[in-house]
């Protein structure tokens, strides 16, 4: 997997994501917990990418880390090696940038003397440096758009980088000629600041990019699933997912999920198959029932022999009918796109009247030259530039501090326009696990609440797991337990005090009513913990907040039956039951066709295809590969107030990019009529520009504040 | 002039020895977990180092 063998005398680099990690205490102890394993030379957490490189020795495996970091409590994958940490977007944009700041302050310095009237052999001279400072950096600096808009013209298209390009280099050539000629005034600095400031657009823009990507990776890198082999002589090895062939036979322990479609060999055992279909109840499966992959084992280990693995599986019909659906989506331009498609030509034009105008108006080529050129550079998008990527950056920072994670800008402008929203039921309104009932735990005495902690911490079935969060959260501590021992489809046996005590699966009547589990304590009668799925917390707040944003929600749901009733009724949503992938797909179809924009919410392989068909969509952390793969949004954290919250946040970063390009646009419009006219100097330029720009800036960082788009925060 | 003789050189080599660090800076990983460095201070050392 993810290791790499280092020296002959045995180190080893293993990369392990952790996507719980997200401030200080985080990766503090996630160093010092993994640094005090023995073996472990050294931890060292990466937060950006959410990942821990750990170089220990060879006979510890991987699994011994992730039992490590999953006892502090950050559930923790190796990273799949064939998936790289993909190139970042913002280091090539990185030197650029630096050049062009390096040479606008220098060439500034310089033009200040100038422009406060310097003169003669002393200007000459300034403005020799300047173009030995400015030609290379521009050159330099420049090469980002002169690129874009090659392959722009290249195509027969123009791009907001055409005017940017033809602008700085008329602009430089000018330059060059005025300081040869030992002409009053050169135009270095401009272009360098107009340089620099679309370039820190650019860096915006990627770092927003590489930012969410960063984020969702942590998620979608997680290690592809595998599987125990079972050989023939009974050896045992871990085999990835898209290793395995049909006729192996996997070994399946309680708690895992299946890694292909296969047939049950030996045993008998319940699974959870919501995933799948949405359905919450856990059906049960004897040998030879077939069993499809992505099924949560959740009683007993068992065999299953593999019928159809990697692309034959149940989830490669869900990935055609994805792919199919996304193509909705991709009609959508940006409007940043739509603002250059109108601003390129414009500016073009404009500059060509003017160079027209002057040269009918009588004056000489040369002036003519000047005037359409400062032209150029005055309508030159800076702020334009700015407008949209900046407002985006500042937005996804805070709805991620807020626990939404925005995966790329366009999905901001698309999720600020739906106005209905579909909710997926199992795992999107619910927490598609199951969860202790609270009043039994509250009704447990003390001690045997810490027994119940104890016996549960040693199991890694899922019933175990979630009992252990609620005790956890309950602050129980776990009573000190001897001779623990897990009996496989029974449940956790062990000595407290003297006494007998167990944590198993009921016998007799209880085990066909559903999740329950049993807790006994020698003397004592016996307690029974059920367990359900439960709603999410917060659930009434979030479809109050989405009924104040006029966007009318209902639910679909791939489940059918009484607990569908039950959420409809709880939510007072209307709610369609039993709906297949494909069916979910249509739903949003007619809805498409009627003039709605949907914002689809799910999590499981079912809700892949309406994920991608919907004009937004967003997943809960805990979703399928699948479902996160699909959503423009990933929402961490189990409230699903952060639905209506990543509206809210889209729809007050459009009217801040909305206010943006209104400031951008009456800056030129002031402008330009005096750049037409032949009175701007460089000087008025250059603070124009700048000016504008700042504006454009500090209008977005209001997304930052503590907004009144954000209620939770607000309040 | 002599002033200036002096002092342009100056402020340009300062300005390519800001550039000659930032570049070190890239090159040698420093941009790598901006994130990270940002909440690394809050750690509290324990023990050794």
């Amino acid at each position: 997997m993810a290791t790499q063998p280092q020296t002959a005398h045995a180190r080893q680099t293993t990369v392990l994501v952790v996507p719980g990690m997200h401030c200080a205490s985080c990766m503090g102890k996630v160093e010092r917990g993994l640094t005090a394993l023995a073996g472990v030379e050294s931890a060292r957490v990466n937060l950006s990418a959410r990942q821990v490189s750990v170089i220990h020795d060879p006979a510890l495996h991987e699994p011994d880390l992730v039992a490590a970091l999953e006892r502090i409590g950050f559930p923790s994958q190796p990273r799949g090696q064939d998936l790289a940490p993909p190139a970042s977007a913002v280091k090539p944009l990185l030197a650029p940038l630096a050049v062009a700041g390096f040479a606008c302050m220098n060439v500034m310095l310089l033009s200040v003397s100038v422009w406060s009237g310097a003169g003669g052999a002393t200007r000459d001279l300034f403005h020799w440096l300047s173009a030995g400072i400015g030609i290379p950096a521009i050159l330099y600096a420049g090469r980002v758009f002169f690129a874009s808009a090659w392959s722009a013209l290249k195509h027969g298209r123009t791009n907001m980088d055409v005017p940017i390009s033809i602008g700085v280099i008329l602009a430089t050539g000018l330059s060059f000629y005025e300081t040869l000629t030992h002409g009053a005034e050169a135009w270095f600095d401009g272009t360098l600041m107009l340089l620099l400031f679309l370039l820190a657009g650019r860096v915006l823009d990627a770092m927003m990019r590489d930012r969410a990507r960063a984020g969702v990776d942590a998620l979608l890198r997680q290690a592809a699933t595998g599987a125990m082999v079972v050989s023939k002589d009974g050896t045992l090895q871990w085999l990835k997912a898209r290793d395995l062939l049909p006729g192996m036979v996997i070994r399946v322990s309680a708690g895992e999920r299946l890694a292909a479609d296969g047939m049950l060999l030996t045993g008998e055992t319940r699974l959870d198959r919501s995933l799948l279909t949405g359905e919450s109840a856990p059906v049960s499966a004897r040998a030879g029932d077939a069993l499809h992959a992505g099924m949560l084992n959740l009683d007993t280990p068992v065999d299953v022999q593999v019928t159809a693995a990697g692309a034959d599986t149940t989830l490669a019909e869900i990935a055609r009918l994805m792919e199919a659906a996304g193509q909705h989506r991709s009609a959508y331009v940006r409007i940043a796109d739509r603002a250059s498609r109108l601003y390129a030509p414009a500016v073009h034009t404009l500059a060509a009247a003017s160079f027209v105008g002057w040269m009918l108006a009588g004056a000489g080529v040369y002036h003519a030259l000047v005037i359409a050129i400062s032209v150029l550079i005055i309508t030159c998008p800076c702020a334009l530039g700015l407008a949209v990527p900046v407002a985006q950056v500042v937005a996804a920072s805070a709805l991620m501090r807020g626990g939404v994670m925005v995966k790329d800008g366009g999905a901001l402008e698309r999720i600020a326009r739906v106005d209905t929203a579909l909710l997926d039921k199992t795992g999107t309104l619910t927490l598609g696990r199951p969860m202790p009932d609270g009043a039994v735990l509250d009704g447990l005495p003390e001690d045997a609440a810490q027994v119940a902690l104890a016996l549960a911490s040693h199991s890694r079935h899922p019933l175990s797991r979630a009992l252990v969060e609620a005790l956890t959260v309950r602050g129980v501590k776990a009573a000190e337990l001897t001779d623990v021992a897990e009996v496989p489809g029974e449940g956790m046996r062990a000595l407290w005090q003297g006494q007998r005590v167990a944590l198993r699966r009921p016998d007799g009547a209880a085990a066909s009513r559903g999740m329950v589990c049993v807790l006994d304590i020698d003397s004592r009668p016996a307690w029974l913990i059920a367990f359900a799925d439960r709603l999410r917390p917060d659930y009434q707040r979030a479809i109050h907040w989405l009924r104040d944003l006029s966007i009318s929600a209902q639910i679909l749901s791939g489940d059918r039956g009484q607990s569908v009733v039950d959420v409809a009724c709880a939510t007072g949503l209307f709610a369609r039951a039993g709906m297949s992938p494909e069916g979910k797909q249509q739903a949003i179809a007619m809805l498409h066709a009627a003039g709605h924009r949907v914002l689809m919410a799910g999590d499981g392989l079912n809700d892949g295809p309406a994920l991608a068909a919907a004009d937004a969509s967003i997943a809960p952390g805990s979703a399928s590969d699948v479902g996160r793969q699909a959503a423009d949004f990933v929402f961490m954290g189990d409230s699903l107030l952060a639905l209506p919250r990543a509206v809210a946040g889209a729809r007050a970063t459009m009217r801040v990019v909305r206010q943006n390009f209104a400031l951008a646009i009456g800056y030129n419009v002031l402008a330009v009529p005096l750049a037409i006219f032949g009175y701007v100097t460089p000087l008025v330029a250059a603070i124009a520009m700048s000016t504008s720009s700042l504006i454009v800036i500090g209008n977005s960082l209001r997304l930052a504040l503590p907004a009144r788009w954000n209620r939770e925060e607000a309040a | 002039m002599t002033g200036l003789a002096f002092l342009i050189p100056v402020a340009l080599l300062m300005g390519l020895a800001g550039l000659w660090a930032f570049f070190w800076a890239l090159r040698s990983g420093q941009f790598e977990d901006l994130d990270g460095a940002a909440a690394r201070i809050l750690i509290e050392e324990e023990g050794e180092s």
